[in-house]
């Protein structure tokens, strides 16, 4: 009997997931780094593995912090915006997460081009840790002493850009 | 006034399963004729209410009736008739509804096909049918009426979602459905033989059929998804990892596994209780699916917009039905005999390992679907498992199933000889090798995976070959035809499923390997050369649609300067979703290669587009493959053991079918 019982309780603990998993909502995710100053990292350019890029490049003027991967559905679907914000001169650095080199270069050449001033290839994942990454795409706003601000997790799409990324941006250029 | 009547039948649909889920059953427990009786009588009726149901939200749709909720929110007035037609089952209400219709044709299939059963059995398989009628339709009547009324009428309404607007979505939704819905038949027999407590070959042999026709449906309706995929995302691929495919991706895993142990259940009685299981756990599997999508519990490109109570729902129906179903199993299984033995070099051996895999790449995938929701749960973050989990675990695991697909045919049941198989085997194995190496080389590039990949996929097919070779053979060339006709034809359709599996992981493995792709920047008249072929783009113009604007796009392709065709690729913007710009590639298919074009974006004022051109060997292969796993599918259902009245057993005849029976 005991060894038929077995499926009961996998399939208990199961429902028990399930039913946590509910009150939980996919698409809401606080920042533990909201206010505080970016991590502080070292990593290869993903253009150009002599250079690297680091925090430091994200001080000194307001800056959006993009993570992404080629294998990415939702990046694609933001990719066009981040091109348009690159043309509204906005300063994008990027973080190319557990990819392939030459996948992630395929994917921007695909997609219409290379938003980013400079992208951070993080090939293991661990600076995504750093900035608890939990699923790509996420888009960080940056001030100009480098602490963040906002945090977006997810695709961004007209409206998160017209009224919360831009005005912010707007509003973080004028500080000193 | 119709909606209204259409949701009173929905409601009436709601009491006759609840009759119909209670009367046959006790019926059958207590020898009661008449009670069990009513059965198929009360499986029509709620067919024939809920079919009219569905009919009148159809009307809906057609006639623009936008004071109905539902069809406000995914019809339109410019919405061209035949995806009127289909936006019925575009949003969670209606795709509910097709649902329970799609259940309620199951259980009246059930009760015609049914008359050489033991009618207590017959009555078990629908009342448990029933049970799952009165989950599903209490799921529409309680928490998602599609009937529900607009205090405000709109003068038109929000437009079907322009993803959906496509031919290949009007097909895949009641495909996929008829096969996931279908495993509530196969869940229903297993439960009839629990509470009957007869869980013997005649069981599986009746359970065969319905399962297999349900795999049928399941797998088209996959490749449909996967097809519509390819053709309107517009980078060319055609399977994602995403949890809404992999909802129905599981259930066929099991439900590949469970037809393959049915198999060793009819035939030898073995693997009872795992039969059963795995019954059990196919259906489970279908209402988990269910629940990922329409509980908004993972975000994917799938899920209907989400309420919580419908969460809770399914959650407190799976936890019924599935609970109840465990609980008799743990109750019954023990009673089980074991059925016939077998030695570790038999087909016994090669299918248990085929379950094994199965079930560990099902479980694969699962984990994989539910991590992140897991890590969430436990309050440990946020995260998503990207493609490369999956394919670091899954291609491994397929690789030696694919073997046994060799070996399994050519071994005996019970107790075979490891050297008369591999007499068998090695003519097999060296063309396999043979065309291991050569095909490859023949694409141009010879890698380890391509290589493996057809290894083995010729090897299905040369098993094929060595198996059909000694069974026609004849000293005449009539006698060669008539044994011919003679074949026996669920063995034929699993080696033609078999060999559909084969052109398919070709298709994957070719397509995957040998692509080439090439994003340009393109000004009318410019041309671009790829795989032999040159692209001359003629520009993009504005052309108006019923309801979309679109680029069209103009791309002449041509081969040694003669041309080959024009593919029109497409960007349409639909007037009611102006923020979701479609992509509609356009494909040149042709047995040995696809030519695929996407228009990208627009760059500058000069008339130039972002152009992508995929040249993808194979992929025809892919499709085909599927389409011949289908016609196995049917031929062995087809098989005229399965329509045979069970009189036959009582005239004393034993045949291979019937080696064990309680």
């Amino acid at each position: 009997m005991n060894r038929h019982m077995i499926p009961l309780g996998v399939f208990a603990a199961l429902l028990l997931l399930f039913w946590v998993g509910l009150g939980l909502n996919p698409n809401i995710i606080p920042s533990p780094l909201i206010g505080k100053e970016a991590p502080k990292f070292e990593l290869p350019e993903l253009h150009n593995q002599q250079e690297t890029v680091s925090n430091e490049m994200l001080k000194g003027q307001v800056t959006v912090f993009n993570v992404f991967a080629s294998w990415c559905i939702s990046c694609r679907a933001e990719h066009h915006h981040l091109l348009d914000l690159q043309r509204k001169g906005v300063y994008l650095i990027g973080l190319n997460y557990k990819d392939e080199r030459r996948h992630a270069l395929g994917y921007l050449s695909q997609l219409g081009g290379d938003p980013y001033a400079k992208i951070a290839f993080d090939y293991k994942g661990d600076i995504g840790i750093e900035w608890g990454v939990y699923g790509t795409p996420e888009t960080f706003v940056i001030d100009k002493k480098g602490i963040v601000r906002h945090k977006h997790t997810g695709p961004l799409y007209r409206e998160v850009i017209e009224n919360e990324l831009l005005p912010l941006i707007r509003k973080l250029e004028q500080e000193v | 006034m119709l909606p209204e009547i259409g949701q009173f039948l929905m409601v009436m649909g709601f009491c006759l399963a609840v009759v119909q889920s209670t009367l046959p059953l006790v019926g059958a427990q207590r020898g009661q004729l008449s009670w069990m009786r009513m059965a198929p009588n009360l499986a029509w009726a709620q067919f024939f209410v809920l079919a009219v149901a569905y009919g009148l939200l159809t009307y809906a749709f057609i006639s623009h009736d936008f004071s109905v909720a539902y069809a406000a929110s995914n019809s339109s007035v410019n919405l061209p008739i035949e995806y009127r037609i289909s936006a019925v089952w575009g949003g969670h209400e209606g795709s509910l509804l097709l649902w329970i219709l799609i259940l309620a044709g199951w259980g009246v299939a059930v009760a015609s096909f049914s008359n050489n059963l033991p009618i207590a059995m017959s009555s078990r398989v629908l009342a448990v049918m029933g049970m799952v009628s009165v989950g599903f339709i209490g799921f529409m009547v309680f928490t998602s009426n599609p009937f529900d009324r607009l205090m405000m009428v709109p003068v038109d309404g929000n437009d079907l979602n322009p993803m959906l607007q496509d031919p290949g979505m009007i097909f895949h939704p009641p495909l996929l459905y008829m096969g996931y819905v279908g495993f509530a038949v196969a869940f229903a027999f297993a439960m009839a033989a629990l509470i009957g407590g007869r869980l013997d070959a005649s069981w599986a042999r009746w359970s065969r059929p319905w399962t297999t026709i349900a795999w049928v449906f399941l797998t088209l309706g996959i490749a449909l998804g996967s097809w519509w995929a390819y053709a309107e995302l517009g980078w060319g691929g055609w399977w994602f990892w995403d949890p809404v495919e992999n909802a129905s991706f599981m259930p066929w895993l099991l439900a590949t596994a469970l037809i393959h142990s049915l198999a060793v259940t009819e035939k030898r009685g073995a693997f009872r209780s795992w039969t059963v299981m795995l019954a059990i756990l196919t259906f489970a599997l279908t209402i988990v699916g269910a629940f990922l999508v329409r509980s908004g519990v993972i975000t994917s490109v799938h899920a209907f917009a989400t309420d919580p109570t419908r969460g809770v729902y399914i959650l407190v129906f799976l936890a019924v039905v599935i609970g109840f179903s465990l609980i008799l199993y743990a109750w019954r299984a023990p009673k089980v005999g074991m059925g016939g033995g077998f030695t570790t070099w038999s087909r016994e051996s090669v299918l248990l390992a085929n379950n094994v895999l199965l079930v560990v790449a099902c479980a694969a995938v699962f984990i994989g679907t539910m991590y992140p929701l897991i890590i969430d749960a436990l309050g440990m973050g946020k995260m998503s498992v990207g493609p490369p989990y999956f394919n670091a675990v899954f291609v491994p695991l397929m690789i030696p199933l694919l073997i046994m697909m060799i070996i399994g045919p050519l071994v005996g049941w019970k107790n075979a000889t490891f050297k008369a198989s591999m007499v068998r085997l090695y003519p097999v194995i060296a063309v396999g090798l043979l065309a291991a190496i050569v095909w490859p080389l023949a694409m141009g590039e010879w890698g380890i995976i391509v290589a493996i990949i057809v290894f083995v996929a010729t090897g299905i097919v040369g098993t094929f070959v060595v198996d059909v070779i000694p069974r026609i053979k004849a000293p005449t060339l009539t006698g060669k035809l008539a044994r011919i006709k003679n074949l026996n034809i669920s063995w034929l359709g699993m080696h033609v499923a078999h060999m559909g599996m084969a052109i398919t992981i070709i298709g994957m493995a070719m397509a995957t390997g040998y692509q080439d792709e090439k994003d340009v920047r393109l000004a009318p008249g410019e041309v671009v050369e790829m795989a032999g072929y040159s692209f001359t783009f003629e520009g993009v113009k504005s052309v108006r649609g019923a309801n979309y604007a679109s680029q069209y796009g103009t791309v002449h392709i041509s081969e040694n300067g003669k041309l080959l065709t024009t593919l029109n690729p497409e960007k349409r913007t639909y007037d009611k979703h102006m923020g979701m710009p479609m992509t509609q590639a356009s494909i040149d298919r042709s047995l040995f290669r696809d030519v695929y074009i996407s228009l990208g974006d627009p760059v500058g004022t000069t008339g130039a587009w972002i152009v992508r051109v995929y040249y993808k060997p194979y992929m025809t292969w892919l499709w085909t493959g599927v389409i011949i796993m289908a016609v196995g599918g049917f031929l062995a259902v087809s098989d005229r053991r399965y329509r045979m009245k069970i009189k036959r057993r009582l005239t004393g005849r034993r045949d291979e079918n019937q080696v064990v029976v309680d």
